[in-house]
């Protein structure tokens, strides 16, 4: 019974609040605000409603969903393998984030998407210019926490290591990187946020496909419920993407006390 | 007997000019094969210092460390170090065993091989069976096991011990110095153990140095007279003991501080102040990097 | 060398090598004009009033959409933290929004709200909200219960306890939550104004830059000066939050 509860619990003020847009939506007859079941029918015709031999998926999702998706993780990818390296790096070196630190500081200031139109003449139209924004607006927060996490390796761990004469290549895999791994997972889940969010904002400001040229063009055609449908799967994708990367994490800091402890107390919930 | 150790003419300094600060001052003494030596020094003399020249941690200001005769320029290949901070020279995200196996990676062994050294050294120091656990998971003094076990997989030619039962509590403190005497004498192995603690000196050594306070000089140079089979009861009680216990305090005492010793010869009440005082003979940047690593990570992020 | 020359050092560097780059032809000057001009462009910028109207107008949004956060987030993030029955029920909505790009809703924000003000402000208010209610619900949670016995066992009510205890506990993580939204708030302002053309503002005179006839120059002073406005917000509020919390290890550390 616990299990039910719980799932109570945890949806049913969800659930009450959707029904309730939905009454409130059908009241109102509002253009901008369509009730849910509009949009959920919206969003069946756009993607779902395409042949059988596509497993019944629309064009759209093969020619908007999925380039941007690549783009996502295409440009997050990049950005992560920037920023571990370069931060592990300078996070070992003792004067580089002197060089560097202010700079960098400043470059995570800068709003990404005030560049878009740099990187738009630099790469013109198309798939480069956006990975160029993702990466730029989402490797800081990365470079950042790994310098962090690479210097809370302890003193009485160097010596360890050292006193083991531990060869450079597992000094790092084995020794400064998993002590980083938790400030480098914050690092990772703010900047796949960011990713999501440079996506969409390179797609509406220069694109001829994906979702936030979509969501843009829906606008513009004065479609709500296509409008809204879009924006659902933009939350959905945020959503489902910080999920994965939670369960990638909560895998991969198994051996902190905190998480071994909190999972034995609440067995998975 | 062969000479294992060999320290001739040892000094260190910090810092220069003004600021400079001596911790070692010209310290010879050698280490044969085979025998536990301690080093008991009053608080903040200089012993971490000393260890961490010994074995070649950080390089000597003067002087020179022989190990077997080959001169200590960088960690020698057979030689092992236990620090005081079991959980830190432990790495958390390591399972016990992996832990323990860690410093055989890059070593000419098969994987079965490997995992075999590692699972008979924890046999050794009396945890079978806790392989696939995660450090946090067990008690201080078996974590400190597990390290000491890590040490005796590499079958060092010297065992280097820093404090290493100063953060454990007394009765795991009496298991884990029969533990050691115990693997020593099976094994051999020759072993240089600092302690503050002068009981701790007594009980476990073959041999004490004891060491003036700072800068760390030669102060006395005695052997043992005890039994090589030790008990924490009979042995503490017996007039040798209490007698070079009280020999050695009085040495303490020439030397301006004294390590406590109570009345009833139990070791000295566990002074964490006295770990912070060695860690204040290392460098600045080293104590910045302690202090900030104390601190817990700041918030969740969203 | 002391850090400062070496901080110096390297942002000359950077500069030198963009500004050869350039010169050299490896880079277009018509794209990406030399650092030289741009830094002068920055310059001629912050004396013009126009310029500076829109700056003060980007500042002010901020500074209303931090306020209506914070005045927002705290109150709702002490109640959910402080009821975890509350807490459970609304998680599920709360996960659902939170991840939401907040830029997937400018079109809807100009749409219902139009282009004034009021929408980047709105965009500001949404995108910033989460990271102060995540701190504030965490560090209500995460409150040792020794803290609290302790008041307790010296006699202290529900009430103290609340107001010694339980809050300047939590006011290091709040703040924390704060510094993270207001880097995100400024961001989504000026994006704001970017995309959905605002009437005044640093992302609107970015946009009139790249569309009247592509002056680059423009378009990347404008973005320096955004830079460096988020840069010194960043700055300023973590020296404020290491004055204040001058205890706390959650303020020096940076976690995110």
């Amino acid at each position: 019974m616990r299990p039910v509860t719980g799932f109570l619990q945890r949806w049913s003020l969800f659930f009450g609040a959707v029904v309730l847009w939905e009454l409130a939506a059908r009241l109102a007859e509002d253009p901008f605000f369509p009730p849910p079941t509009t949009i959920l029918q919206t969003a069946g015709q756009l993607w779902f409603s395409g042949p059988a031999g596509h497993l019944l998926l629309t064009g759209s999702v093969f020619n908007d969903i999925l380039p941007s998706l690549g783009r996502v993780f295409g440009g997050w990818l990049i950005a992560v393998l920037v920023g571990v390296g370069l931060g592990t790096f300078l996070g070992r070196s003792k004067t580089g984030m002197d060089y560097v630190g202010p700079l960098f500081a400043f470059m995570r200031a800068v709003p990404p998407p005030t560049l878009v139109p740099v990187f738009l003449v630099l790469f013109s139209i198309g798939t480069p210019m956006k990975l160029a924004t993702i990466v730029f607006g989402s490797v800081w927060p990365i470079l950042l926490n790994t310098v962090d996490g690479v210097r809370s390796v302890s003193t009485t761990q160097r010596e360890t290591a050292e006193s083991f004469r531990t060869p450079k290549a597992y000094w790092v895999t084995m020794v400064v990187l998993p002590a980083a791994l938790p400030k480098i997972f914050a690092g990772l889940r703010l900047s796949l946020s960011l990713a999501l969010i440079l996506m969409v904002v390179s797609e509406m400001v220069g694109a001829t496909d994906g979702i936030g040229y979509q969501l843009i063009f829906a606008q513009q055609r004065f479609d709500f419920p296509a409008m809204w449908a879009w924006i659902v799967l933009l939350g959905v994708l945020g959503y489902g993407l910080n999920a994965l990367l939670l369960a990638v994490e909560r895998r991969m800091l198994d051996w902190q006390p905190t998480r071994g402890a909190a999972r034995a107390q609440t067995t998975g919930a | 007997m062969a000479t294992m150790l060999e320290v001739n003419g040892l000094n260190h300094r910090y810092g220069s000019g003004e600021s400079e600060h001596v911790a070692v001052r010209d310290l010879t003494f050698t280490v044969e094969t085979g025998q536990l030596a301690c080093i008991v020094g009053p608080s903040g003399c200089g012993k971490s210092t000393l260890l961490r020249c010994i074995s070649g941690l950080i390089r000597p200001s003067d002087g020179e460390v022989r190990l077997h005769g080959d001169e200590v320029d960088g960690v020698p290949e057979d030689l092992a170090v236990v620090f005081q901070d079991y959980s830190r020279s432990l790495f958390p995200w390591l399972s016990v065993r992996q832990n323990v196996e860690f410093p055989l990676r890059w070593k000419k062994l098969s994987r079965a091989e490997r995992r075999e050294r590692a699972v008979e050294a924890l046999e050794w120091v009396g945890l079978p069976g806790v392989g696939n656990k995660y450090p946090w998971q067990l008690s201080g003094g078996m974590q400190q096991r597990v390290s000491i076990a890590r040490a005796l997989a590499r079958r060092p030619a010297l065992l280097l011990m820093d404090e290493p039962f100063a953060s454990v509590d007394a009765q795991t403190r009496f298991e884990l110095e029969d533990l050691l005497r115990t693997v020593q004498v099976k094994h051999g192995s020759t072993i240089l153990l600092v302690t503050h603690d002068i009981d701790e000196s007594v009980y476990l050594g073959d041999r004490v140095l004891v060491l003036s306070k700072s800068p760390a000089s030669i102060v006395a140079d005695l052997p043992v007279e005890l039994p090589a089979e030790r008990d924490q009861i009979a042995t503490r009680a017996s007039s040798a003991f209490v007698s070079m216990r009280s020999e050695v305090a009085k040495l303490l005492h020439g030397s301006g501080t004294a390590g406590p010793v109570t009345a009833e010869g139990a070791p000295a009440a566990e002074d964490a102040p006295e770990a912070e005082q060695a860690r204040a003979d290392l460098t600045e940047a080293d104590a910045a990097e302690q202090a900030n690593t104390a601190g817990e990570p700041a918030s969740k992020p969203h | 060398m002391r850090p400062i020359y070496r901080n110096l050092a390297g942002l000359i560097a950077f500069l030198g090598v963009w500004e050869a780059a350039v010169r050299l032809g490896l880079i277009n000057d018509q794209y990406v004009p030399p650092a030289s001009v741009v830094l002068t462009r920055t310059v001629e910028l912050l004396g013009q009033e126009d310029f500076l109207r829109d700056v003060i107008a980007s500042m002010l949004a901020w500074a209303i959409a931090m306020l209506a956060a914070i005045g927002i987030a705290v109150p709702a993030g002490l109640l959910l933290g402080s009821l975890p029955g509350l807490r459970t029920a609304t998680t599920a909505i709360v996960e659902f929004l939170r991840p939401i790009p907040s830029v997937a809703l400018i079109p809807l924000a100009i749409l219902v709200i139009g282009g004034g003000p009021e929408s980047k402000i709105a965009l500001a208010i949404y995108a910033s909200v989460w990271p102060i209610l995540y701190n504030t619900i965490y560090a209500f949670t995460e409150i040792d219960p020794l803290l609290i016995d302790t008041a307790r066992s010296c006699g202290a009510k529900r009430g103290r306890v609340l107001a010694s205890v339980a809050l300047p506990h939590a006011a290091p993580f709040v703040f924390t939550g704060i510094r993270m939204s207001a880097a995100v708030a400024l961001i989504l302002v000026v994006s704001t104004e970017f995309i959905a053309g605002a009437s005044t503002g640093i992302g609107r005179f970015i946009l009139d830059a790249t569309s009247g006839g592509g002056r680059m120059d423009l378009v990347l002073a404008g973005t320096i000066v955004a830079g460096l406005l988020g840069y010194l917000v960043n700055d300023g509020l973590e020296r404020l939050g290491g004055r204040l919390f001058r205890w706390h290890a959650a303020t020096t550390t940076e976690a995110v």
